[in-house]
């Protein structure tokens, strides 16, 4: 007896070193697991964010313009239709020469000229039908500069490159400088960025049509999902009765839930698009894919949310004479609605972040006119994002790091939201 | 005229119903609201119902039965149609307000048999996904034939547009789009598998309640960034990374390695492995680990020997639907992978999946009889009932294997 006493103690001993060290390591191994998880999600948005620091100011180049009259209105008319396609670009041209008087080699013209942007006339001439009193006046104007000259500004290409290898060429980094010396190249603030739609020019690319396009797409979710997910939550919690029906709606749904979002886009193309003849990249289709695939999600958030209304609130209505609706419609749903509503924006986040079945229907077309109503051509916020990612153009690399600090920023205040509708209503019974 | 207008027409005749029947409901009561069976609002609304329905009813009809051409012939007998319709309902509904008529009783029968439709929606959503599927996979197997598809090595959808063009017939062999898949989510779980269990079981065993109650909230910002903001940072940040790393220790890397997307999509998938491994280890009654640790197991032996395999069964099925959710992931693919089909294994060189194949082939031109286009549904088509078979099996095997304790 004793000897196999002593035997296992002394088996025990001898093994615990080795037990404790793998206990220790066991233990590192998780701390290290959530370590790691925790530097990919830092080192996504770190990424991010240093990316995009730089597309929030934009380089402008001040030029002093003569605004010659007889290039920009010869007929005098102050035609806004007209000055909105006048030629700005011959004084802009001249002023640049002006500022530089030692180029006159033709090529070198050329050089001078792309220090600018190419949207920087319309731009002007735009400015000139808000304001045509500045017409045939000398003025100084903040012309937006290339995207070279941009990512040259900006840090993003390097001096040091040799030039074959950079856009930008020894000689227009001169001129650059020379103006950068001048105080006549700035930094301002970007707002175009905010208040422009998509271009193919990096310089003038903006979010705002993305935005509307979402926006519009999200109001379509909204108005379908959320009272098709409210009456679906209701019935299927308070009236259903327990048969193949109601297993047969219950698992339809939580699989519709794990079905792959681009097989929803495939869908919303042969039956919206294709059988139904709706048209493309509309918000109004857009947003019924949306709203096909958000219901689930806000289904069961609203049956979770009206399973814990107590049963005692359903008897008191019933002892007073209610009848089954109104006791749902005038005392558990107004119950549970801070549930549902915290469901339906965390459904929401979820559409607003969704790409894949949008470009299905043909929401990936490029389109620079903000959207104006539900059936017009729109894009949205993430589609822009995988549009711009996918731009050759340097300069657009900060602008879709931008655009995503953009979608974050929204997804952050809708699902701040919810967890304050949470905190604020919810009640334990 | 066109149906919005009447739709509107429609509306505003319901609503004169609920006001008149209400009026008439009062009248009728003669200001004992008690002799009522059912409100006057009740009365109201079953008007409303008589005006609005028959009327929806022959508008729908109307759309349906007369023929297009017939349409135009003359535009105001369908408002003719509609107008009478609801007028007529109204009428009725009106005559027959009575102090003992159950209104409430159909009104409500009315709007449980509206929840009802709204909760079928899912049903035909469903039904909407496979018809549309299956009917254009059925047309894309009229022109390849299934085994062709399902077994051919050799991928390569560009068809000819014009007849006169040569060369490019196209081949529709998927095994490579297949494999290629299959490698992405394999590299995904690799990463997400043993980071998201050890996740989990540091935060439901080791760590302590304020820090846990910070850590998994943080790790749930992971699951809520949008899949093409992953996409965005595995094309541009990881993909370099990856592949300065490679070529550093000497090997040849894509621009669009698997790995690099594979990676990212660990990433994005670990949340999800980690959030039902830490439910269900959590799930695992106390007494198990007590009786673990009173017969002398160390902590982690508990964790290794009693409650990962009590927990198993919802920890492969958490695995599985993370499978599922790597298979129908598209935009980290569509931005970090690449668009060529190549037959490999090697996680260094550029393949590509199902999703990226269904993108590519239908953002470009729009020809809905060409092979081309039609095999993005069958590519749909697989990915759907695969997803469908992954989510089944892992309900199944929880559903199945749960021990029941206590």
């Amino acid at each position: 007896m004793a000897t196999s006493a002593t035997s296992t103690r002394a088996r025990v001993a001898a093994t615990l070193k080795r037990r404790h060290r793998s206990e220790f390591l066991f233990r590192a191994f998780g701390l290290a697991a959530i370590a790691l998880s925790l530097l990919a999600l830092a080192t996504l948005f770190i990424d991010i964010v240093w990316r995009a620091r730089t597309a929030f100011v934009q380089t402008t180049i001040t030029l002093e313009v003569f605004l010659d009259e007889s290039i920009i209105d010869p007929e005098g008319k102050r035609d806004p239709a007209e000055l909105r396609r006048s030629d700005t670009q011959t004084p802009i041209r001249a002023a640049l020469r002006e500022r530089f008087p030692e180029v006159t080699n033709q090529g070198q013209r050329r050089e001078l000229y792309a220090l600018l942007s190419g949207s920087a006339p319309f731009l002007l001439a735009s400015r000139l039908v808000r304001e045509p009193e500045l017409i045939g006046q000398r003025i100084k104007v903040d012309l937006l500069a290339s995207d070279d000259v941009d990512m040259l500004m900006k840090g993003h290409i390097s001096r040091d490159l040799p030039p074959e290898q950079r856009q930008i060429n020894d000689r227009q980094i001169g001129w650059v400088d020379a103006m950068v010396a001048a105080g006549e190249v700035r930094q301002p603030f970007n707002a175009g960025f905010f208040t422009r739609g998509d271009s193919r020019d990096p310089t003038t690319a903006g979010v705002l049509g993305a935005i509307v396009g979402s926006a519009l797409t999200l109001l379509v979710t909204l108005a379908l999902s959320f009272p098709l997910a409210i009456a679906a939550a209701v019935y299927l919690e308070e009236f259903a009765p327990d048969n193949r029906w109601t297993y047969l709606i219950e698992i339809n749904i939580n699989n519709l839930a794990a079905v792959p979002s681009i097989v929803f886009g495939l869908l919303g193309l042969a039956v919206f698009l294709n059988f139904f003849g709706l048209p493309r990249s509309a918000p109004l289709v857009g947003g019924m894919v949306l709203s096909l695939m958000t219901l689930p999600v806000i289904i069961i958030a609203a049956r979770a949310a009206i399973a814990a209304v107590p049963p005692s609130i359903r008897e008191a209505a019933m002892g007073v004479g209610a009848s089954p609706v109104q006791v749902v419609f005038h005392h558990v749903v107004p119950l549970a609605l801070p549930g549902i509503l915290t469901g339906t924006i965390i459904g929401m986040a979820r559409a607003l972040g969704e790409t894949a079945p949008l470009l299905m229907i043909g929401m990936v077309a490029f389109i620079v006119d903000t959207p104006k109503g539900f059936t017009d051509a729109a894009s949205v916020l993430p589609v822009q994002i995988f549009l711009w990612a996918d731009s050759p153009e340097r300069a657009f690399v900060e602008r879709t790091a931008a655009a995503t600090l953009v979608l974050l920023g929204f997804l952050v205040v809708m699902n701040a939201t919810a967890v304050y509708l949470r905190r604020r209503f919810e009640v334990r019974y | 005229m066109n149906a919005t207008f009447l739709f509107v027409v429609i509306v505003l005749l319901a609503a004169m119903g609920y006001w008149l029947g209400r009026a008439r409901a009062l009248a009728v009561a003669g200001g004992k609201g008690r002799v009522l069976h059912s409100l006057p609002s009740q009365h109201g609304a079953l008007v409303a119902l008589w005006a609005a329905v028959p009327a929806v009813i022959a508008l729908l009809a109307w759309t349906l039965l007369v023929p297009e051409g017939q349409r135009a012939v003359n535009p105001w007998l369908r408002v003719a149609l509609v107008v009478a319709t609801a007028g007529a309902g109204l009428w009725l509904a009106l005559q027959r307000v009575r102090a003992r008529q159950r209104a409430r009783n159909h009104v409500e029968a009315v709007i449980r048999l509206l929840l009802l439709l709204a909760s079928a929606v899912a049903i035909l959503t469903t039904v909407g996904i496979v018809l549309s599927l299956l009917f254009e996979s059925l047309r894309f197997f009229a022109l390849v034939p299934p085994h062709e598809f399902l077994l051919g090595l050799d991928w390569a959808p560009q068809t000819a547009i014009r007849a006169d063009q040569i060369g490019q017939s196209g081949s529709f062999g998927a095994v490579p789009v297949f494999v290629g898949t299959l490698l992405i989510a394999f590299i995904a779980m690799a990463v997400a598998t043993p980071v998201g269990l050890m996740a989990a079981i540091w935060m439901a065993e080791y760590a302590g309640e304020r820090v846990r109650a910070t850590v998994k909230p943080v790790l749930e910002i992971l699951a809520g960034v949008p899949t093409v903001v992953y996409g965005f940072f595995a094309a541009l940040t990881v993909a370099s990374i990856v592949r300065r790393a490679g070529e550093s220790i000497g090997l040849e890397v894509a621009s669009e390695s698997a790995l690099a997307a594979g990676l990212v999509m660990g990433i994005m998938i670990l949340p999800f492995v980690a959030s039902i491994s830490d439910d269900v280890i959590r799930a695992v009654p106390v007494s198990l680990r007590h009786g673990s640790m009173a017969l002398g197991a160390t902590h982690s032996e508990t964790v290794r020997r009693v409650i990962v395999p009590a927990a198993l069964p919802g920890i492969v099925g958490g695995v599985l639907l993370g499978v599922s959710r790597a298979i129908g992931e598209t935009m980290i693919v569509v931005m970090a992978a690449g668009l060529s089909a190549n037959l490999t294994a090697n996680p260094f060189a550029a393949v590509t999946t199902v999703t990226v194949q269904i993108v590519g082939l239908l953002t470009g031109d729009q020809e809905f009889d060409s092979a081309k286009t039609l095999s993005a549904f069958a590519l749909g088509l697989v990915l759907f009932f695969v997803t469908l078979a992954l989510n089944v099996l892992a309900l199944q095997i929880v559903r199945r294997y749960r021990e029941a304790y206590d």
